[in-house]
């Protein structure tokens, strides 16, 4: 008996649809982010991430909504990230039903906003989504940078520095996304990955450039995290959860 | 219908417990309050938690709600889930010591950080994710559930009963990280557990389903 490792499918939504569309073959509405979450929640995804892209504040309401009907529908937890920059934010995402909150460009621009976060409505709902960048060339000694704006603003901020302040801060999770790998299929970026993980005592999710189901294995066994997060692999029908359960769990991965 | 209340003593978001009752079960009346007569009231109480108990106890000494399940101890099915189940100790490790209300002997201890598992790697605390809970004892609570089931958790602190005192409960449920701790307790009216029910798909609610009908007895 031991703590499974845990696979969650990120779902990108804008205006209270899922973007690009999720291809279940036996799904009425694919774009619909409740039916998605359901059909997730019964293949076994361990979590469900929902990111919001909406840029509108009328859409801020329809998040809402949406996040309000998967959390009466799905009862594993729910993470909520975009846009979450004041405590009401969070207040309104946690009532509606999410379990953890995502906080990314507003913990750069504000990291005490993170210990407010977590003072106020615990660590075990913050959740500090991190976008790195490998900065470091040739025969130098690997480094990251906290990029914001989708990867295109440096900050200067060590990657690995970073995460340790951001728990230190309260954060009890750290979403890593590296956006070298990000869309590209070739695995996670596993030296970033097991830097973090070994660097910080709380729970890292490896998120960006899955491909295939060893992807999913590395990030786990070289990437030493506890979490592994992917979309498109899930989403275009190319791999279901079941089946990547059954690959990790040949590798010889605990999972449920 | 019958009456349960979801005591609400302003520490988190209770809302996930209330919907997860109302999806399994339409004819159960749910309230989400500290309000001592719908508490006194109601045939079941639920006792969750979240966040840091030192804030949970101060909220919980100022409601009056640790008198309130002293007295509903002896009467109706009573519910811990998580912190809520750490309050019903006598004390707690955290934020420097914390006395609790001790409806049981035993301490709540923090898993220390910088162990590792079997393959070298470190475990991680919080303890978040989904774990295995093997049953320790036969008990209504456990109805349609198999052993061993898997049950998200998300906590740093865990429960050390002292099982040989006089109003001593018993370990329903056995949990490991590495070492195995208590992540569920039954005694007369109540059973409480680490884990989160709501959170825990369809082993969880079918927990939650138990407890709508549980008569209190093991």
């Amino acid at each position: 008996m031991s703590l499974t490792k845990r696979i969650i499918p990120c779902l990108d939504c804008e205006n209270g649809r899922v973007v690009k569309g999720v291809k279940f073959v036996d799904i009425r509405d694919a774009g619909d982010p409740v039916e998605v979450s359901k059909r997730y929640c019964e293949q076994g995804a361990d979590e469900i991430t929902f990111l919001d892209i909406t840029a509108s504040h009328e859409g801020r309401e329809t998040t809402i909504h949406t996040v309000q009907d998967i959390a009466s529908q799905v009862f594993i937890p729910l993470t909520v990230g975009g846009g979450i920059r004041t405590l009401e934010d969070i207040r309104q995402m946690l009532n509606a039903g999410a379990d953890k909150v995502a906080i990314n460009t507003s913990a750069v621009l504000n990291p005490e906003f993170v210990k407010q976060a977590a003072e106020r409505f615990g660590s075990q709902c913050i959740v500090v989504a991190i976008d790195a960048k490998q900065v470091s060339s040739g025969q130098e000694p690997l480094r990251w940078e906290i990029f914001t704006h989708g990867g295109r603003k440096a900050t200067g901020l060590d990657a690995v520095q970073w995460a340790k302040k951001m728990v230190d801060y309260g954060a009890g999770e750290i979403l890593l996304t590296s956006m070298d790998r990000d869309g590209t299929k070739n695995g996670f970026d596993l030296a970033l990955n097991r830097a973090i993980s070994e660097a910080v005592p709380v729970p890292v999710i490896a998120s960006g450039g899955v491909g295939n189901l060893q992807h999913l294995v590395d990030g786990i066994q070289e990437g030493k995290v506890d979490a592994v997060l992917a979309a498109s692999i899930f989403h275009f029908g190319e791999y279901s959860i079941p089946e990547a359960k059954a690959y990790m769990r040949e590798k010889g991965i605990c999972v449920r | 219908m019958t009456k349960l209340v979801v005591i609400d003593y302003g520490m988190g978001n209770l809302h996930s417990v209330g919907k997860a009752l109302e999806h399994i079960n339409t004819s159960v009346d749910v309230s989400i309050t500290a309000d001592p007569l719908k508490i006194h009231e109601a045939e079941r109480l639920i006792f969750p938690g979240v966040g840091a108990i030192r804030d949970c106890m101060a909220e919980i000494r100022r409601l009056e709600i640790d008198t309130l399940l002293r007295e509903a101890r002896k009467e109706k099915p009573i519910l811990g889930i998580c912190v809520g189940m750490q309050a019903m100790m006598d004390y707690s490790e955290e934020n420097n010591g914390v006395e609790c209300i001790g409806l049981f002997p035993g301490k709540v201890r923090r898993f220390p950080e910088g162990q590792r598992d079997a393959n070298g790697d470190l475990l991680k605390v919080p303890h978040m994710g989904w774990n295995q809970v093997e049953q320790g004892i036969a008990h209504p609570m456990w109805n349609n559930i198999p052993d061993k089931s898997h049950f998200y958790f998300v906590h740093s602190y865990y429960v050390t009963p002292d099982t040989n005192k006089d109003n001593s409960a018993v370990v329903a449920g056995l949990s490991e990280y590495p070492q195995a701790f208590c992540s569920a307790l039954a005694a007369e009216n109540i059973f409480a557990v680490q884990f989160h029910p709501e959170k825990s798909q369809d082993c969880g609610l079918q927990l939650l389903k138990n407890f709508i009908t549980w008569d209190g007895k093991a």
